[in-house]
């Protein structure tokens, strides 16, 4: 008969062989030697019956506890062999982290866009729609309707591209003939109204001049704004545009002002320069868009009464905006599609 | 309009400093766009007179000379300049002087001592000149202070002046102009009429009064023309920006900056009888001063005397009638020629001058006769001489009228948004020599003769807001009827469009609409381009009708900076000639999206193989863009593309675009290396989507079935799927192509498709037997209409 010690022994005997496997299969067949069928512990149980009933109680129950020993023992190290394999994958399949991702790039958009986008959210915020127009346009939307006669000397302020073989076209000098544009269309739609919705629209687009250097393009971008309606007022205009001044540059403490000027198409007329209060242009006046009230026979030419609505429109150099949020000073790099520039603006 | 600060402040003082008066002038619509001093900052220089000029003992360039500066005493000075000579008055920088960036020392030059410099003028900054020293008058008092004796005091300010004020093209409007903002007295020059001692006069004849209502002539006999123009008239003039020609010339251009008068002297001896103010004749032609011969338009209006024709009248004098300087006796003239008559004719024969920019804008019409007195002083002071009557030929129902205009004032409170009072905006008007009086409500107001800009009454409300200060209008927020934005869900921005480009990793760029010739020929085989007139350079002269060449031209160049990988997209409009076209009748100008890929499909990266850029992938970038239901690609032609490499997109069935690869013989012609891949979209269309709608999900098992098919290669996968979709029972929820096979097992002119087939019906499970059906019917159309199999 097995003495406690001897079954203390086999526990182990059987712990120790349990830690001598490596791996799984191993592990189970140690197992089998200590509680397989004709394991050293089944042997053990079966001899029991040859014992007398009193010594047979007490043995078993000595037995059984050195069974529950080895097999909480056998659990142990299966547990500990699963998460040393685990361990082993998972150091196997760690990855460099820094390696970089793969798949495309992103491009970008052109700084001008980006610029553009940026002024139709603003606008749009306060209720400004963008309205558009053609660029071979009519002599009579360029210049007639804005005011601008045959001869006016104000033609001389901008050098027009003309077409062969047609004398009523040309390039868009600038954006303006989409307020006509604007005006006829919005005034059909509201035909049958008592009082006409206010008319808000920015127009935003390329316009041509026979003009060339480091601060001329002869094709660059101008965006206009219009706002007719009942009682719009110049000090409508100095709020709206001071406003939208600070929001583009993010800048509280930008100074604005307005100074008296000269456009055929509006009256009174004001040029608006900026001054930056920090920054590399900190403190000069820079020129940044021309506007004014709408000249009464621009109204008229949009079939709209003077005398019943007044507005307010403004236009400036998408260009020049551009050029000064990013701090550019050479207009001719937005043309010229070099992708070392453009990349920048990702 | 440049002028100097002195000058100015001869007329009006205003008490202000130069900086408040730049700022001034700029504020009310003068804009000051430049000033600067007519001297540099020195000081310690003195007129010196040159007694001897020895050659330095031991340097050939210098000499050695020995000066009059008033000291008492002659001072010795080692000079380098080469027309350095006795007898000359030139400035002395004395010691203890100094000029921009050097204080002037006694100094040894090659062993010889000298006492303080001799002055060029660029050294004293006064102008360009450095070629020897600057040479005072010979009365120039020896000793006196330099500064001084040339009026270095002064500033020239450059207004940059809009076509509406034309009343500041001279000193006395620009001088009214500050009296009115500042309240100072204005010191108008006086001028007095002289009387007649002569008896000769030549007749006027008006023959077009409507285009010339007003012209004043008077012969002055026995004048010197080559007296010398004083100094004090060439320094004005020059301060002005006007050159210095001869006294009679010089007295006609002061008069117009001093007044705003464009003057024209002939020399009388050469004119036969009256004086026409006409249109031309047919055939007649004219040397003009500046040495160009113009035969001039029907539009154009003359001086002409019985014999030949003079002059453009207001633009520019002919060369065999005007002044030289052996002319003594002298027709002088001093006219009105109305802005109407005058506008844009000088720019049509491709020149400009001060009396056309000043007429075409408007000089003040009862001016004449005060400028042709003002100028018949200075050339009888000047220049000696005697003068004849002043004969006026005045047509006053065409001089240009002043009607009362009327003034509401509540309207003009209302459209600035100020609440400035009537007595205000009348004391304003008035401060710019504008009558006003009450007239009920409203205010009558007259502009006074040199004003061209003030014709209705929105020309007052800007008079007043001007003279009230720009800066004084509140800022206001906007205030509007407030209604929400169309945002129509089916349409998708511009915005989208370019974001979704630059995220499948392409660079927008902007591209010039016009374009070389060449590349509509090439790229679009277009022959008859739209040209323009007048381009500015020869490779700029055409409408673009394709976005595509100048992506081209973007290929080409960042290939130049050893870009390999180009990447590029454009949004802009492009122009084709169509007799129906809108809005501008004769042409089409849709805005198209447009892109190029060239190099490899993926940046190179670690883990991928690198593989160039290929259609499929360019078709993945189109079909991204586009969302369009109802989508087909078939194979095209186009001029730019790869015959068997090409497609054109349609939607519902209507062409809006292409994509391919660019044809191999302009990728050899433009030194390309690989094949770019490109497309280009009508906008309008790729904008346009659909509001999604919602179908019920099914929540019944899903049937999957593999189909593999043998078709010829001629047969386009798109017909395999369409017919594939068209014909499937309901319980088919979608055929997709997963496999291409050509290879070892297919016939060289067959190819393998393979489709997965998903079947499901919405509310129960589906049985093999129709499922086996369904793949059967496939199975049999595409036999028996496209000629497939079963692959076994």
């Amino acid at each position: 008969m097995d003495t406690q010690d001897h079954l203390d022994q086999l526990v182990a005997d059987a712990e120790s062989a349990f830690a001598a496997a490596s791996d799984g299969a191993g592990l189970e067949q140690v197992k089998a030697r200590f509680l397989g069928k004709s394991g050293l512990l089944t042997e053990r149980l079966k001899g029991l019956g040859a014992l007398t009933p009193e010594l047979r109680k007490s043995a078993g129950a000595r037995i059984n506890r050195a069974k529950d020993a080895i097999e909480a023992a056998l659990d142990a190290r299966r547990v500990a062999l699963r998460e040393a394999r685990l361990h082993a994958r998972l150091a196997e399949e760690a990855l460099d982290v820094t390696l970089p991702g793969r798949g495309h790039a992103a491009g970008g958009l052109h700084p001008v866009s980006r610029t553009l986008e940026r002024i139709e959210a603003l606008f749009a915020s306060i209720g400004f729609i963008v309205a558009d127009g053609p660029e071979i346009e009519t002599d009579w939307h360029n210049f007639t309707a804005l005011n601008t006669p045959e001869n006016h000397p104000a033609r001389s302020m901008h050098d027009t591209f003309y077409l062969e073989g047609r004398e009523d076209v040309l390039l868009r000098t600038h954006t303006s003939p989409v307020q006509i544009r604007a005006m006829l269309a919005h005034v059909a739609r509201h035909a049958e109204a008592q009082r006409m919705a206010d008319l808000r629209v920015i127009a935003p687009g390329r316009v041509y001049r026979v003009d060339s250097d480091a601060t001329h393009s002869p094709m660059f971008h101008q965006i206009e704004g219009l706002w007719v309606g009942e009682g719009v007022s110049f000090a409508d205009l100095k709020g709206v545009i001071a406003d939208f001044l600070r929001k583009f540059f993010e800048s509280e403490d930008l100074q604005v002002r307005f100074r008296p000027s000269f456009f055929p198409f509006t009256e009174p007329s004001a040029e608006i320069d900026v001054a930056f209060m920090s920054g590399a242009l900190e403190g000069s006046w820079l020129e940044i868009a021309g506007c004014g009230m709408v000249h009464p026979n621009v109204l008229r030419f949009g079939r709209i009464d003077p005398e019943r609505y007044t507005g307010f429109a403004f236009g400036m150099g998408l260009d020049r905006l551009t050029m000064l949020r990013y701090g550019i000073s050479d207009l001719r790099l937005f043309f010229e599609g070099d992708l070392r520039f453009l990349s920048q603006f990702r | 309009m440049q002028f100097s600060e002195q000058w100015l402040r001869s007329l009006v003082d205003p008490g202000l400093d130069s900086a408040e008066l730049a700022h001034l002038l700029t504020m009310s619509g003068l804009e000051v766009e430049e000033t600067r001093p007519v001297g540099a900052a020195f000081s310690g220089v003195v007129v010196a007179a040159i007694i001897s000029a020895e050659k330095h003992p031991s340097a050939d360039r210098l000499k050695v000379c020995r000066v009059d500066a008033g000291q008492g005493e002659l001072l010795q000075i080692v000079c380098g300049a080469p027309n350095a000579a006795a007898g000359m008055k030139v400035p002395l920088a004395t010691i203890g002087g100094k000029l921009p960036g050097l204080e002037i020392k006694a100094a040894k030059l090659r062993g010889v001592e000298s006492f303080g410099m001799l002055c060029s003028a660029r050294e004293l900054g006064i102008s360009d000149d450095h070629g020897g020293l600057l040479e005072l008058p010979a009365d120039a008092p020896v000793g006196a202070d330099v500064r001084r004796l040339l009026d270095l005091d002064d500033l020239v300010h450059t207004i940059k002046l809009t076509p509406n004020r034309s009343d500041c093209l001279s000193l006395l409007g620009v001088a009214r102009e500050v009296a009115a903002l500042t309240g100072a007295h204005l010191d108008r020059p006086q001028v007095e009429p002289v009387a007649p001692t002569l008896d000769t006069r030549r007749p006027i004849m008006l023959d077009a009064p409507a285009a010339c209502p007003r012209y004043c002539g008077r012969i002055l006999r026995g004048v010197d023309a080559r007296a010398p123009t004083p100094a004090w008239m060439r320094q004005r003039l020059e301060r002005s920006g006007i050159r210095s020609i001869s006294v009679l010339v010089d007295i006609t251009n002061y008069v117009m900056l001093e007044l705003g008068q464009p003057l024209h002297v002939f020399d009388d001896d050469r004119l036969q009888g009256a004086i026409h103010v006409r249109f031309p004749a047919a055939g007649e032609s004219l040397l003009l001063l500046n040495e160009q011969t113009v035969e001039p338009t029907a539009d154009t209006l003359l001086i002409a005397d019985e014999a030949r024709v003079l002059a453009l009248a207001g633009i520019m004098g002919g060369e065999e009638s005007g002044v030289t300087l052996d002319t003594t006796n002298v027709f002088l003239e001093s006219a009105f020629f109305a802005p109407g008559a005058i506008a844009g004719r000088a720019r049509a024969y491709g020149f400009l001058s001060d009396a056309s920019h000043r007429f075409e804008r408007g000089v003040d019409f009862d001016l004449a006769g005060r400028a042709m007195e003002r100028a018949t002083r200075l050339i009888l002071d000047l220049c000696g001489g005697e003068a004849g009557p002043v004969v006026e030929a005045v047509s006053e129902e065409h001089l240009p009228a002043r009607p009362e205009l009327r003034l509401r004032p509540a309207r003009a409170r209302r459209v600035l948004g100020i609440g400035i009072t009537d007595e205000e905006m009348a004391g304003l008007l008035g401060s710019v020599h504008l009558s006003v009086r009450r007239h009920g409500e409203d205010l009558l107001v007259v502009p006074p003769s040199f004003r061209f800009d003030i014709q209705i009454e929105e020309d007052l409300i800007e008079e007043v807001a001007r003279l009230y200060g720009y800066e004084q209008v509140p800022a206001q927020p906007p205030r509007g009827m407030l209604t929400m934005l169309d945002r129509g869900e089916a349409r998708r921005t511009q915005w989208q469009l370019r974001r979704l480009l630059a995220a499948r990793d392409f660079q927008e760029v902007i591209n010039y609409a016009f374009v070389d010739e060449a590349w509509e020929r090439d790229f679009c085989a277009n022959a008859d381009p739209i040209r323009l007139a007048n381009p500015i350079a020869a490779q700029m002269n055409v409408m673009r009708t394709s976005l595509v060449p100048g992506l081209v031209a973007n290929l080409v160049a960042n290939r130049k900076r050893q870009l390999a990988r180009v990447r590029v997209f454009e949004m802009g409009r492009c122009f084709e000639r169509r007799a129906d076209g809108e809005p501008v009748e004769g042409f089409s100008q849709p805005i198209r999206i447009a892109g190029l890929a060239a190099g490899t499909a993926l940046p190179e990266q670690w883990g991928s193989a690198t593989r160039g850029v290929d259609f499929f992938d360019i078709k993945g970038d189109v079909e991204a863009l586009l969302a369009h239901p109802d989508v087909t690609y078939v194979a095209t032609a186009h001029p730019a593309l790869h015959p068997g490499r090409a497609a054109a997109v349609l939607i519902d069935g209507r062409r809006i675009g292409m994509l391919g690869e660019l044809h191999p013989v302009w990728v050899d012609r433009y030194d390309l290396g690989s094949a770019p891949v490109v497309f280009e979209l009508d906008l309008q269309t790729v904008l346009q989507t659909s509001v999604p709608a919602y179908r019920e999900i099914s929540r019944q098992p899903i049937v999957a079935r593999d189909l593999a098919l043998i078709v010829d290669q001629s047969v386009c996968v798109d017909a395999v799927l369409r017919l594939l979709r068209d014909s499937a029972p309901e319980i088919v929820r979608s055929v997709e192509l997963f496999d291409l096979y050509q290879g070892k097992g297919v016939d060289p002119d067959k190819k393998s498709l393979a489709f997965r087939i998903l079947m499901q019906d919405t509310h129960r499970t589906l049985e093999d037997a129709e499922v086996e059906a369904a793949v059967a019917t496939l199975v049999r159309r595409v036999e028996s209409e496209l000629g497939a199999r079963l692959r076994g």
